[in-house]
């Protein structure tokens, strides 16, 4: 018996250092919920993984919490959608540089009853104030995502400030994308989402698209290499590797091939 | 709740068929539990043993605290050994952060005070039964640890199955310091939140009620297993 439990004890310890130490060259990416939960990163990692041999291992997470783990050296490269927080993230000298990759769009999605007649518009500004007006309930992520920061700055540019109503109409799920459209569906409730997070959300219920095609519902994603100078440890050359196929003629065209119900949903702008 | 039946059997013939993606997940979840469970009982036991029959200022203190420590948030503890295994981190040159070691690390901080705590409750209820044997055998306090523990160990046994379950169901301390990377860290629980968060509930469902029955069928090993020893056991004495 116990010689039974040391032999347990040891090959424990011995698959525990095994974990640790099995090496091959791979980068860890802090990137968003919408570039895996629509797909997008299993459709282009493959491609890249052949013909690099490293092995992509992505975080996704919420863009704020992305860049604070990019921000605490936990990542290698940086992909998400918030402009002026990667700008900032590289002037704090926490990013190489900063560069176009693709863009989507967001929508606002809603119930089909559509409580604050919005549904057909194409300006989010009026939509909002129209949500606001009928106090229709509207679930936001108030997680500091991309997402986030986006609804929040269509309600500074409408004149409203919709936490005043938080806790009533204005409800604040601090969740990611999914779970935010799970409690939408739910609850019949607005909510803004990007296109391709919508379009590969199976639980749709009663929502459907009411506002989209506004200019000002466009969502630029980049792409930063973790600067090596701030955390040595950064795999740096694999990671540019990466974003130099990303950029480069392969991946921007995988990017383009991707499709969602036959949609293409993320558009190559690397300049 | 359409499609559910439809979805579970998909996923059950994916288990049956043996997709390795499935099953690779499946394997990991029980790899890092079972570990963290073993580490905890090396680590819990004797501890738990230890505060069962020591006597010392702040004993009753330390109990309290321990049987706290059971409810610890596994979203704390996730945040705490981030932290800790973080690139900034104190133990951040270990580059453990987002690997499996990471999440049984977690998991042991979940467990250990589980099968400590019941350790403790045991053992003491058996050494006030022994007391008087063990003192004319002239058995010190401490050195009776291994003897209470051996003669303990059916009901242990439930203590790491308590820990087993807490380790095997949990998501919130894995998910961050695993980061749900897929072939690498992604395990069943996080799997499940994944489905959820895009929406494909019934999938999401069909992973948990799977996730039950290995529980299930884990603890109806250890529980024959221990049947099987206890026979033995009355056999050989």
């Amino acid at each position: 018996m116990r010689r039974a439990i040391l032999r347990a004890v040891a090959l424990g310890l011995g698959m525990m250092a095994g974990v640790a130490t099995a090496e091959e060259p791979f980068i860890v990416v802090q990137s968003t919920t919408s570039t895996q939960n629509s797909g997008l990163l299993d459709y282009l990692l493959p491609g890249f993984e052949a013909e690099s041999g490293i092995d992509v291992r992505v975080v996704a997470v919420g863009t704020g919490q992305a860049i604070r783990n990019a921000v605490n050296g936990d990542g290698d490269v940086l992909l998400v959608h918030s402009k002026p927080a990667e700008e900032k993230f590289v002037a704090d000298g926490w990013g190489v540089e900063r560069l176009d990759l693709m863009y989507n769009d967001f929508v606002l999605v809603g119930p089909k009853s559509d409580p604050a007649g919005v549904k057909g518009g194409a300006d989010i500004l009026s939509a909002l104030s129209a949500i606001e007006a009928a106090e229709a309930v509207f679930a936001s992520r108030a997680d500091d995502s991309g997402t986030h920061k986006a609804e929040m700055s269509h309600w500074a540019d409408a004149g409203l400030d919709p936490t005043e109503a938080s806790g009533e109409w204005y409800r604040e799920t601090g969740s990611g994308m999914g779970a935010t459209l799970n409690i939408a569906s739910g609850m019949g409730a607005y909510t803004l989402t990007d296109r391709a997070t919508w379009l590969s959300f199976g639980n749709r219920g009663d929502l459907e698209i009411l506002v989209e095609g506004d200019p000002r519902l466009f969502n630029q994603y980049g792409v930063i290499l973790v600067n090596p100078e701030r955390h040595p440890k950064t795999r740096a050359t694999a990671g540019q590797r990466f974003i130099d196929w990303l950029i480069g003629p392969d991946g921007q065209a995988a990017i383009a091939d991707f499709r969602l119900e036959g949609q293409q949903v993320f558009f190559p702008n690397a300049q | 709740m359409q499609g559910f039946a439809g979805e579970f059997s998909h996923a059950l013939s994916l288990i049956l068929n043996g997709d390795a993606e499935l099953w690779s997940i499946v394997f990991l979840s029980l790899k890092v539990s079972v570990f963290a469970v073993l580490i905890s009982a090396l680590i819990g036991m004797p501890v738990g043993a230890a505060l069962a029959v020591a006597r010392f200022p702040g004993r009753r203190a330390l109990i309290v605290l321990m049987n706290a420590l059971m409810g610890f948030p596994p979203v704390v503890v996730g945040l705490l050994v981030y932290l800790m295994l973080s690139r900034s981190g104190p133990l951040g040159v270990l580059e453990l952060l987002y690997t499996p070691t990471a999440m049984i690390i977690a998991q042991v901080v979940l467990v250990t005070p589980i099968v400590a705590a019941l350790t403790r409750q045991v053992v003491e209820m058996l050494a006030e039964e022994y007391s008087e044997q063990l003192r004319s055998l002239g058995v010190s306090r401490l050195a009776s640890v291994p003897v209470l523990l051996w003669d303990a160990r059916l009901a242990l046994i439930t203590a790491l199955l308590a820990g087993f379950g807490r380790a095997i169901a949990e998501v919130g301390a894995v998910i961050i310091v695993g980061g749900n990377i897929n072939h690498v860290t992604r395990v069943m629980t996080t799997t499940i939140a994944l489905e959820t968060s895009k929406g494909n509930l019934a999938l999401a469902l069909a992973l948990g009620a799977i996730l039950i029955g290995i529980a299930v069928a884990v603890n109806a090993m250890v529980s024959a297993a221990s049947l099987r020893a206890e026979r033995e056991g009355l056999r050989h004495a």
